[in-house]
């Protein structure tokens, strides 16, 4: 280390280093949303004439407005799916030993090591009309007919929360990792059974990384393209899908650049709803 | 909740632990506590004291023997029916409750509405001398007050056992002497039973009524803080507990309460066969404390060189170099004018009494 003057703060390295990806976030980030907004803001194809019609079009539009609900929902419920099903392994993860959770930390990271694609066409195949399960099931006698679970709200649900497990999972892992062992033996050794113990110390101690991985989840569930059009197929429209219509298809750039602002603005509040809370869980986050 | 159940009392009978491995743990340990007292689990870390610690209060299932606190055989009931209170090393306070909060948790699982709970939890925290810390959280608070809470809230059960674990590990030294008074005070305000576990055994000798010398997961001693120090049943007991001079040599006659043994370092000696019968002409170790030995002016003892005089305030300790090279350490008490030795200077040595030399079977 070369012998640097004690006077110059330590703090004016970094903003010199992060001048590049600054550059870069400000070309290719700011700027087109910068660009994006403009378009909004216009009433016409064209974008000659300035205004809030695409908006207006957007907020009266029961269609519009339904689909937007159906993608919030949609958001909620795979990120429900993934706290009730990741909270368990992760928990799993603190309590066995080293070579265990070598296993499970690969079984976590496993969806993250293959393409999306991939994974969501195996979703077709397992819940297809001659899927896997269909097949299995009628094999047993239990049902005649092939259930419907592709194209239902149902499979695009379960095949999200498969894809976006990890990033549920993994905050679970660090969070519940950084709890004294020794608290679970304390609170039961003041009289408090298991459940006890869960809700009045394990959970509000592991609060900051179930937010954290709620808020992870739920922006990658409801910007996911390709699962969601692929398992919703035709009949399930969510937001991504809705966009890439308006955009591609119809050629109403204008119009598909309110619907991602509003799109955006949408996911920033709900994002912001997680982060204040995750605020208030920090009060105790240090011990 | 019932009225206070201190005092109750604790016995460990012929627990033997195997970890899943295969190693054993603990061994037969027998222990009969009696209601009210303090007792050390002294050894050095790996001796099985912390398992015995875990067993007594239900986080480990022994694989033998039992545990009987007052009249019931506990080995049934899981930690949070057994109503023992446990003090853990890094005190393991609930980071994110409030003081108050942390004292009634064992108060509110046994249902106690929120008003009592507050008014038990004020109590206990003036018994431990922080009656207005109850709204911090732990993180705001020193060392020794965490330790104070650690303790309110494992009193606040009223439990019939009180455990430490290690307790003054993690304080600095001023504290430590500080925390120990206190918790002795306690003890003897609630008359509870409790079991001190601890590495340190001026903090064993100092606390407990009775201490329980633990190595390799067996019990070595059970006894009064003088009876493992003056007269130690095992040569570990003996190194371990204070500090000793070991000092090979051959017994030449013995019955059961004297031995006399002729030392390596060439004399003849008196000492007491601590570790059980010795049989003539068997090797033997003997051992006898710097301070148990003396300087004499006849023929009696064993001669040596000095070595070096270390001046340590209230002693000054000499290393003497014996004639079979071995090096023993011998204190004097600095009454008056302490005759300076000189570095080579010719002496002979001699233990104080023969009950101060004890001899255990040579194990090698």
């Amino acid at each position: 280390m070369g012998a640097a003057p004690a006077s110059r703060d330590v703090t004016s390295y970094g903003m010199g280093l992060a001048a590049p990806l600054a550059l870069f976030f400000l070309l290719f980030f700011v700027a087109p949303l910068l660009q994006l907004l403009w378009l909004s803001l216009h009433n016409d194809t064209t974008a000659l004439h300035w205004g809030l019609g695409q908006y207006l079009h957007f907020l009266t539009d029961p269609f519009s407005l339904s689909v937007l609900g159906s993608t919030l929902l949609l958001g909620a419920e795979v990120t429900a799916v993934c706290l009730v099903l990741g909270f368990p392994i992760a928990w799993l993860y603190q309590r066995v030993g080293p070579k265990l959770q070598t296993i499970i930390i690969l079984i976590v990271l496993l969806p993250l090591l293959t393409s999306v694609v991939v994974r969501t066409f195996a979703w077709i195949v397992i819940l297809g009309r001659q899927g896997i399960i269909n097949a299995t099931l009628q094999s047993l006698g239990i049902i005649d007919t092939p259930l419907k679970l592709l194209y239902t709200q149902f499979g695009v649900v379960l095949a999200l929360a498969q894809v976006q497990m990890p990033l549920m999972t993994l905050p679970l892992i660090t969070a519940l990792g950084r709890i004294d062992p020794n608290l679970d033996d304390a609170s039961c050794s003041l009289g408090a059974g298991s459940w006890r113990t869960f809700f009045r110390i394990v959970l509000p101690l592991a609060l900051p990384g179930v937010i954290a991985g709620c808020t992870l989840t739920y922006a990658a569930a409801i910007t996911a393209f390709i699962t969601q059009s692929l398992i919703g197929g035709g009949q399930m429209l969510f937001m991504p899908m809705y966009l890439y219509q308006q955009a591609s298809t119809l050629q109403n750039w204008p119009f598909a650049a309110a619907i991602s602002i509003i799109f955006l603005l949408a996911v920033l509040a709900v994002v912001s709803v997680f982060t204040t809370l995750g605020r208030m869980s920090r009060g105790y986050g240090g011990a | 909740m019932a009225e206070t159940q201190g005092g109750r009392s604790l016995v460990v009978d012929a627990v033997t632990h195997r970890y899943p491995s295969g190693a054993l743990a603990v061994e037969n340990i027998n222990l009969d506590i009696k209601g009210g007292e303090i007792i050390a689990l002294l050894g050095p870390s790996g001796c099985g004291k912390t398992t015995l610690l875990r067993i007594i209060a239900g986080f480990i299932a022994q694989t033998q023997g039992r545990i009987i606190i007052g009249d019931d055989i506990v080995d049934a009931l899981p930690p949070n029916k057994r109503a023992v209170g446990i003090v853990f090393q890094n005190y393991a306070l609930f980071p994110h409750l409030t003081v108050s909060d942390n004292v009634g948790y064992g108060l509110a699982a046994r249902g106690v509405d929120k008003a009592t709970r507050q008014r038990e939890a004020q109590r206990l925290l003036e018994l431990v001398q922080l009656p207005t810390m109850s709204e911090r959280l732990p993180r705001q608070l020193s060392g020794g007050q965490q330790q104070r809470v650690a303790l309110a809230r494992a009193l606040a059960i009223k439990p019939s056992i009180l455990l430490l674990d290690e307790p003054f590990a993690a304080l600095d030294k001023n504290l430590r002497l500080d925390m120990q008074i206190e918790i002795k005070r306690l003890q003897r305000v609630s008359g509870i039973t409790t079991l001190i576990v601890t590495h340190d055994q001026e903090e064993a000798l100092s606390m407990a009524d009775r201490v329980a010398v633990l190595s390799h997961g067996k019990l070595e001693q059970f006894g009064s803080p003088s009876d493992v120090y003056d007269r130690p049943q095992t040569l570990f007991v003996n190194t371990f507990v204070g500090s000793t001079n070991r000092m090979p040599g051959v017994v030449v006659a013995a019955d059961r309460t004297e031995a006399k043994v002729r030392l390596d370092a060439g004399a003849e000696i008196i000492a007491r066969p601590a570790g059980g019968a010795l049989t003539e002409g068997g090797r033997v170790t003997v051992c006898i404390r710097p301070e148990h030995l003396q300087f004499v002016g006849d023929e009696t003892g064993f001669a040596g060189v000095v070595g070096m005089s270390l001046p340590l305030g209230a002693t000054v300790v000499h290393e003497v170099t014996t004639a079979d090279g071995s090096g023993v350490k011998v204190s004097q008490a600095r009454i008056g004018e302490t005759r300076a030795l000189e570095n080579g200077a010719a002496v002979r040595l001699a233990p104080l009494a023969p009950s101060l030399a004890n001899a255990f079977p040579a194990t090698l």
